[in-house]
């Protein structure tokens, strides 16, 4: 009997509880969010319309890039953005977007995020676009003028697109 | 009955190298007293200081520490070796700390392009993607909702990485390990919010993404979020401070710290991780063969040694206490030994109460130094069986590439000198 009334009270109880939450949330619109909604998924959901190429990358790199990532991404002080593919495995090792990275789409959603570094989230879709070719391009990933795009990124296969296992919520030996 | 030990007993070494029993401080100051150098008393008389003499100074709206204490500082970029554009760093202390929270002006950071001024006033949360209503949440309406407050550590996935490196880096334990820090944290849980928008099943992971100019975005379970993760709003009872997220930060208690987002703006429900630069090019695990580990979200069981540890000079043969810290992101300690040659013996360091999950937990232990060579090492087991691992094992299991989450035995050697040392075993 007592189980049963207890039961039945805490039946009525739990949706009267999640009410008393204080609900100070506001609605907002995905319009609305749409300025900082700039994630892009690995299979590129989420990309913005426009179009870019390497040969106009190139322009933009080495006005706002190179300063930091070297000549043809070759690094220093920042991070090297070409070359490396097949040393992961070796005992030196060299990390860049073309050996490393796995996913195409991830270079626009960072690019576009974060850089360049005195002035992110100032580039336009287009520029990013042409910078994502262009380092592309460098990793022999794209041609000269392939165009990348909303489209066109996804297809683009990274050497190490199998290089990562997942180890969550497992522990590593 | 149980069968105690003899006062006097307890100074017998259980341990090699002079490591006494760790009950020795639960009998108080007067087995201290036996140890200490009781020499000779010498004409010394005592005098009246100034400061004594005449009135102090006026009080201050917000204090600051002893300028006796000036050395007690945050370790910055310059002095560390792998600088690069953006990227910041200040480390803790530890050497200089005691107890188990870290001062709000010592806790560590990372920051990867600067820290923002934030305006709370023209700050905001937004919560969307997979959810029956988004919403945005204002600063003011955030600390209208009940709080709740625990302590938990924060520590860098890159903390320590210089220890998967050839050569024992000749460093302070601020340099070596000085991105683990441990505070009091006080806000919203995040599972209210997210009871509040109405989560789609399909929904199995969200997004958190950072407001300054960095816009750091990590991949966190759902099920992680529904558990313990936090909006922070308050750090050891103040506000947080700008460097640490403020106004408001994501706290994903036991999870490396870069997932930890500062100056949260935005979270969106998905239903699977998104795979962003900061979970795979940095804070993976790249092994030996060359696949990395991703989504190595939690921060295995490590300890350390914080005193005596390099930089601190030995005064002479007697009594020293051993003093370091123990955590684990997988849950709670549950014992910590400590070593004085090298890891041949153990003895079992006392634990400082409260011993709380999560959190970085103090660790003591009472040590007769003979003034010979000796090796220190602590080694930490948590409440899951995890037994903290030697650097030899992790090298052997995970290579020397990884740069992440390195959490094995590190090793003070202390000469005849009494100079400490960081060396490997």
């Amino acid at each position: 009997m007592f189980t049963r009334s207890l039961v039945a009270a805490l039946l009525i109880a739990a949706p009267a509880m999640a009410a008393e939450s204080p609900h100070f949330g506001q609605p907002i619109t995905d319009a609305d969010i749409a300025a900082w909604a700039i994630d892009i998924a690995p299979d590129g959901r989420g990309l913005p319309a426009g179009r870019g190429t390497a040969v106009q990358g190139e322009a933009i790199y080495v006005e706002k890039c190179a300063v930091c990532h070297g000549f043809d991404g070759v690094g220093t002080p920042a991070d090297a953005l070409a070359g490396g593919q097949g040393t992961l495995g070796t005992a030196k090792a060299i990390k860049t977007v073309g050996s490393f990275w796995p996913y195409a789409p991830i270079i626009f959603d960072y690019t576009r995020r974060a850089m360049p570094l005195n002035n992110p989230q100032t580039l336009t879709n287009d520029e990013v676009y042409a910078l994502t070719a262009y380092i592309l391009k460098l990793n022999g990933l794209v041609g000269a003028k392939e165009v990348m795009n909303a489209k066109s990124l996804p297809r683009v296969k990274m050497p190490n697109r199998d290089g990562f296992t997942p180890i969550y919520p497992g522990n590593l030996k | 009955m149980s069968q105690r030990k003899q006062p006097g007993t307890d100074l017998e070494p259980v341990a090699g190298n002079g490591l006494l029993h760790r009950r020795l401080f639960l009998r108080g100051g007067a087995m201290v007293g036996v140890l200490g150098a009781a020499g000779m008393a010498h004409a010394d008389p005592l005098t009246v200081p100034e400061w004594a003499t005449k009135p102090g100074k006026r009080p201050l709206p917000y204090t600051q520490p002893s300028p006796f204490e000036d050395k007690v500082q945050r370790m910055l970029p310059d002095q560390n070796p792998l600088y690069e554009p953006g990227a910041a760093s200040g480390r803790t202390p530890h050497q200089y700390l005691e107890g188990m929270v870290t001062p709000n002006g010592l806790h560590f950071e990372v920051t990867h392009n600067g820290v923002p001024d934030i305006d709370p006033a023209r700050h905001l949360l937004v919560i969307h993607g997979l959810v029956n209503r988004p919403l945005k949440f204002d600063v003011n309406a955030l600390l209208r909702y009940p709080m709740t407050s625990r302590f938990h550590f924060i520590e860098c996935a890159g903390n320590s990485a210089s220890l998967y490196g050839s050569t024992a880096v000749k460093g302070s334990i601020q340099q070596l390990h000085g991105l683990v820090s441990g505070a009091e944290w006080t806000g919203v849980p995040l599972s209210t919010l997210l009871d509040e928008v109405g989560v789609d099943p399909k929904a199995k992971w969200l997004l958190a993404e950072g407001g300054d100019a960095s816009g750091v975005t990590r991949s966190i379970p759902l099920a992680k979020a529904m558990d313990d993760v936090m909006i922070a709003l308050y750090q050891n009872g103040e506000r947080i401070r700008p460097n640490n997220g403020y106004p408001m930060r994501l706290l994903v208690p036991g999870f490396q710290g870069n997932v930890n987002i500062k100056w949260l703006r935005r979270i969106r429900l998905t239903d699977a991780p998104m795979h962003t630069r900061y979970e795979t090019s940095r804070y993976s695990l790249l092994l030996a063969d060359g696949k990395a580990a991703q989504f190595k979200l939690q921060l295995d069981a490590k300890s350390m040694i914080t005193r005596p540890s390099p930089g601190y000079q030995m005064q002479g043969p007697g009594f020293y206490e051993i003093s370091g810290l123990a955590w684990s992101g997988n849950g709670t300690v549950k014992h910590v030994e400590v070593s004085a040659d090298g890891g041949k013996s153990w003895a079992l360091a006392a634990l400082a109460g409260p011993v709380l999950p999560k959190m970085l937990t103090r660790f003591r232990a009472p040590w007769k130094w003979d003034g010979g060579p000796a090796v220190l090492q602590s080694r930490v087991t948590d409440d899951t069986g995890y037994v903290q691992p030697t650097r030899d094992a992790i090298l052997a299991a995970r290579g020397n590439k990884a740069n992440y989450h390195f959490n094995g035995i590190t090793t003070w050697q202390v000469a005849t000198g009494g100079e400490v040392s960081h060396v490997y075993a």
